[in-house]
């Protein structure tokens, strides 16, 4: 098992090169000027000129390459062009929040996909396996930001039950402890500002949480329906061993194989999905921030936040390959 | 009985619209998060918008208008060459003690030479803190100022290398915002000089308490403001980049005021009972801008036939979604200088064939027109005009094919002059003809990277705005603008479009907020009912 988790943390090595190459031709060899973009309509030629050679971009691109990637081993991401603050500092502010988000969205997704795709599964044809699988094709099928702002009309506009976009209303102020709302407002005993905080996760993790939802729900059924159809089912069956043990023991921890994997995938697409919701709810993480960057041709900021997800999209799947092997040893063995 | 409950209802309001109230919160919905609040090293309209409520200007804007009054400097002489600008401080000024510097410092001229200097003096330690003063170059101040110098505490000389009329408005922009030297001082000491963009301590209005990136700024009243006490407690800037997401929540009441509604939404808006709306002229102006340099576009009779060839009032009614003017000069209307007398080209196809025949077109030709991929505020579908006006171009015989780019690239091929005809706009940044008429249209102008994006070079019109940079008497200048307006007309070295109209959605409940023609938001006159 060691030997495994040290040949895997090894591979992603060149892994990381390759995106870190990757990234900075790609953004350095598409058209427009990041000086041009930064000094705006109002750009005049000394302006111009004198930011560029600030920011190093008048060095040849391989040179440029060496002293980012330098940089970046020693842990140094640069500065932000247009704020000039530390790009790991502008990334440890946003992204508790992106993580919040996303564990409640991922959490939700969970939960209720694979509780519908199970029930579905043994009632299959009834009322309620067609109903939630229309929902989940439906859910698969919306794009995010609408489903956002039809969610803020109805619930927000219209009922006034929750609140519109983001994170905490203004009357509360939280200590940063983790970054995590939830959890700080717990840890500083704020009973209120926690219950705002939740309020105000609801919508964007339903909006964020819905394809996911759709597509466990829609894995875990066909899932199920194949491994209820196995032998072992039958054998424990005829044992006498309750409905309960047969679903929940027997056949869902076979079932859950493909389904894991679906969710280590999800895992990072959410990240990605989090883009539109944070940008529809206001919400305050990353996926906003990078966008920015893109627009505004901050290099320092769309570089490393690559790089950065790159690397969690590597611990991810390796922690997901991790509990893929825990659950069947036949994998660690081949 | 009607009419004595009408009067007793037009009493009560008075009374309510006449007593301006203290206390509340006010909360600005914006698109945008500030990239800094170091107005020396900011280019956008959002981080001005954090910096203005924190820092003041020796001289200033006239709340909602384009004239100056004194900010913090209460009078200043002018030399008789024009060189030499002498600012008298007002006294008694302190800078507000906040939780990251608690002490109450008092304001100087080492704060205003501190806030200067540090933009062009090489031997000032902020000269290379946080990248480039870019405001500073891109207003040519590097050419304009000499030096300024402490004549004693309340007293500062500003020396010029050249007369320069505009250099007041200049001294009322957001880069010429006065910053604490002490508090720049500590944190120096303290090796964060950096924090500078994140971190404010100023005489205005209002002190910041709080900023959480991306979510909100959190401001307290200053009650000892000199310019008088805000009536506003606290006011929150709260970023909300969708622009129907934050039109909810100005309607479920959690925002009162709500910068750039989506065109389309904005009759809804107004119709809400709940909401008020407050329109402007905006101080801008979009524009078709021919290449001059190139072949037909060097013959004044083809530009002026494609003046008469399109039909802007259609382009204006249709894209602007009844938020814009046509515009006849290249400055806007609510601009001094502006010249009334001049009449539009009128849309005219007839008139425009006749004159192309003139110019040894009587088929038309084939050209480009380059659009913008992004809306402005003073173009807000670059693509769509570009349609418009390819139709109209194609009833007088003139086929011109769109073309486009991402923004970074639009602005730098345009800036080479590699277009034929491109659409483009300009929004004054500090309410003088100057920075329109010289920064858009001048010979200066027209090298390359040209922000006269017509490569126009026309001496008469060059020597008037050249002659009225230097002319310190506005009266004067007045003419010698209005001189260059005409010259602008006859020569059509570009088909000014529109100016746009700035709308500011907001609750009922929010009372003395104006639209600044500079686009600066300010809230110290803004009061609550209620």
């Amino acid at each position: 098992m060691f030997s495994y988790i040290i040949k895997r943390l090894l591979w992603s090595i060149p892994t990381l090169f390759g995106v870190s190459l990757l990234v900075f031709f790609m953004i350095h060899l598409s058209p427009g000027d990041p000086a041009i973009m930064l000094l705006g309509d109002h750009a005049n030629k000394t302006s111009v000129e004198k930011v560029r050679k600030e920011m190093g971009f008048d060095k040849p691109l391989y040179v440029q390459y060496l002293i980012f990637a330098n940089r970046a081993l020693h842990g140094d991401f640069g500065k932000s062009l247009k704020s000039k603050q530390p790009v790991i500092q502008e990334f440890k502010d946003r992204f508790p929040a992106t993580v919040e988000l996303a564990g409640v969205a991922m959490i939700l997704a969970i939960i209720f996909g694979i509780g519908a795709g199970v029930v579905s599964a043994i009632k299959r044809y009834s009322i309620f396996d067609y109903s939630s699988m229309f929902v989940a094709l439906a859910g698969v099928s919306m794009p995010v930001f609408w489903l956002g702002l039809v969610m803020i009309y109805f619930f927000s506009v219209k009922l006034g039950w929750l609140p519109v976009s983001g994170r905490l209303s203004y009357e509360f102020d939280i200590d940063h402890i983790t970054g995590f709302y939830l959890i700080d407002s717990l840890l500083t005993n704020n009973y209120e500002a926690f219950w705002d905080a939740l309020k105000h996760l609801i919508l964007p993790a339903i909006a964020l949480g819905t394809i996911p939802m759709a597509i466990i729900a829609r894995m875990t059924r066909s899932a199920m329906i194949e491994v209820m159809k196995e032998d072992y089912i039958r054998t424990a069956k005829a044992k006498g061993c309750s409905t309960f043990s047969v679903i929940f023991i027997h056949a869902l921890k076979n079932a859950m194989m493909p389904v894991i994997t679906v969710i280590g995938l999800m895992l990072g697409t959410l990240f990605a999905g989090a883009i539109l919701t944070e940008t529809t709810f206001s919400w305050p993480g990353i996926g906003k921030w990078i966008v920015n960057a893109v627009y505004q041709r901050d290099f320092p900021i769309i570089q490393s936040a690559t790089l950065i997800i790159a690397t969690m999209f590597i611990i991810v799947n390796l922690l997901v390959d991790l509990m893929y092997a825990l659950i069947n040893p036949k994998i660690r063995l081949s | 009985m009607k009419k004595i409950l009408i009067m007793a209802l037009l009493f009560v309001t008075t009374i309510a619209f006449a007593a301006p109230k203290y206390g509340g919160v006010l909360v600005f919905g914006r698109g945008g998060d500030s990239s800094t609040i170091d107005p020396g090293h900011a280019t956008d309209g959002e981080s001005f918008y954090a910096s203005t409520q924190v820092y003041d200007n020796l001289v200033q804007f006239k709340y909602g208008t384009t004239q100056l009054e004194p900010g913090l400097a209460k009078s200043w002489d002018i030399s008789k060459d024009g060189l030499s600008y002498t600012f008298h401080l007002r006294k008694g000024v302190y800078f507000h003690p906040t939780k990251f510097f608690k002490k109450k410092v008092e304001f100087t001229a080492d704060d205003v030479v501190f806030s200067l200097k540090r933009q062009f003096d090489k031997t000032n330690p902020y000269y290379k803190v946080g990248g480039a003063y870019e405001y500073w170059s891109a207003m040519d101040m590097d050419n304009i100022v000499k030096d300024v110098i402490k004549v004693d505490k309340y007293t500062v000389k500003i020396l010029l290398k050249k007369r320069e009329a505009p250099f007041m408005a200049n001294m009322a922009m957001d880069f010429a915002s006065i910053l604490s030297k002490s508090f720049a001082d500590q944190l120096l000491k303290e090796g964060r000089a950096d924090d500078l963009n994140r971190l404010a301590v100023g005489t205005g209005p209002f002190y910041l308490i709080k900023w959480i990136k991306d979510d909100r700024m959190i401001f307290g009243a200053n009650e000892d403001y000199w310019g008088g006490k805000p009536y506003v407690k606290k006011l929150i800037f709260k970023v909300i980049p969708n622009n129907s997401v934050r039109a909810a929540e100005l309607k479920t009441g959690s925002i009162q005021i709500m910068d750039f509604p989506n065109p389309e939404e904005v009759n809804a808006l107004r119709n809400n009972p709940k909401l008020k709306l407050i329109e402007q002229e905006g101080l801008n102006v979009g524009y078709l801008a021919f290449n001059t340099q190139k072949k037909p576009f060097t013959d004044v009779k083809v530009r002026q036939a494609i003046n008469y060839a399109i039909d802007k009032a259609a382009i204006v009614k249709a894209i602007y979604a009844g938020l814009g003017k046509v515009a006849i000069n290249p400055i806007p209307p609510t601009m001094w200088g502006y010249n009334k007398k001049i009449k539009d080209y009128p849309y005219d196809p007839a008139k425009a064939k006749e004159l192309l025949k003139e110019a040894g077109y009587p088929n038309g030709f084939e050209t480009t027109l380059w659009a913008m991929p992004v809306p402005r505020p003073y173009n807000p579908n670059g693509r769509k005009v570009a349609e418009a006006m390819q139709a109209d171009l194609a009833k007088v015989g003139i086929k011109a094919k769109i073309v486009s780019y991402d923004w970074g690239t639009y602005l730098q091929k345009t800036k080479m002059g590699e277009h034929d005809m491109a659409l483009l706009g300009w929004t004054g940044d500090n309410g003088d003809p100057d920075n329109f008429l010289y920064t858009l249209l001048s010979k200066a102008a027209a090298n390359l990277p040209a922000s006269n994006i017509a490569l126009w070079k026309d001496n008469a019109f060059d020597k008037l705005v050249t002659e009225a940079k230097e002319t310190p008497d506005v009266a004067k200048r007045t003419e010698l603008y209005k001189k260059a307006q005409v010259v602008f007309h006859e020569q059509a070295p570009w088909v000014t479009l529109a100016n746009s109209i700035v709308v500011e959605p907001m609750a009922k409940n929010v009372h003395g907020f104006k639209l600044d023609p500079v686009g600066k938001r300010r809230f110290n006159t803004v009061w609550l009912s209620k």
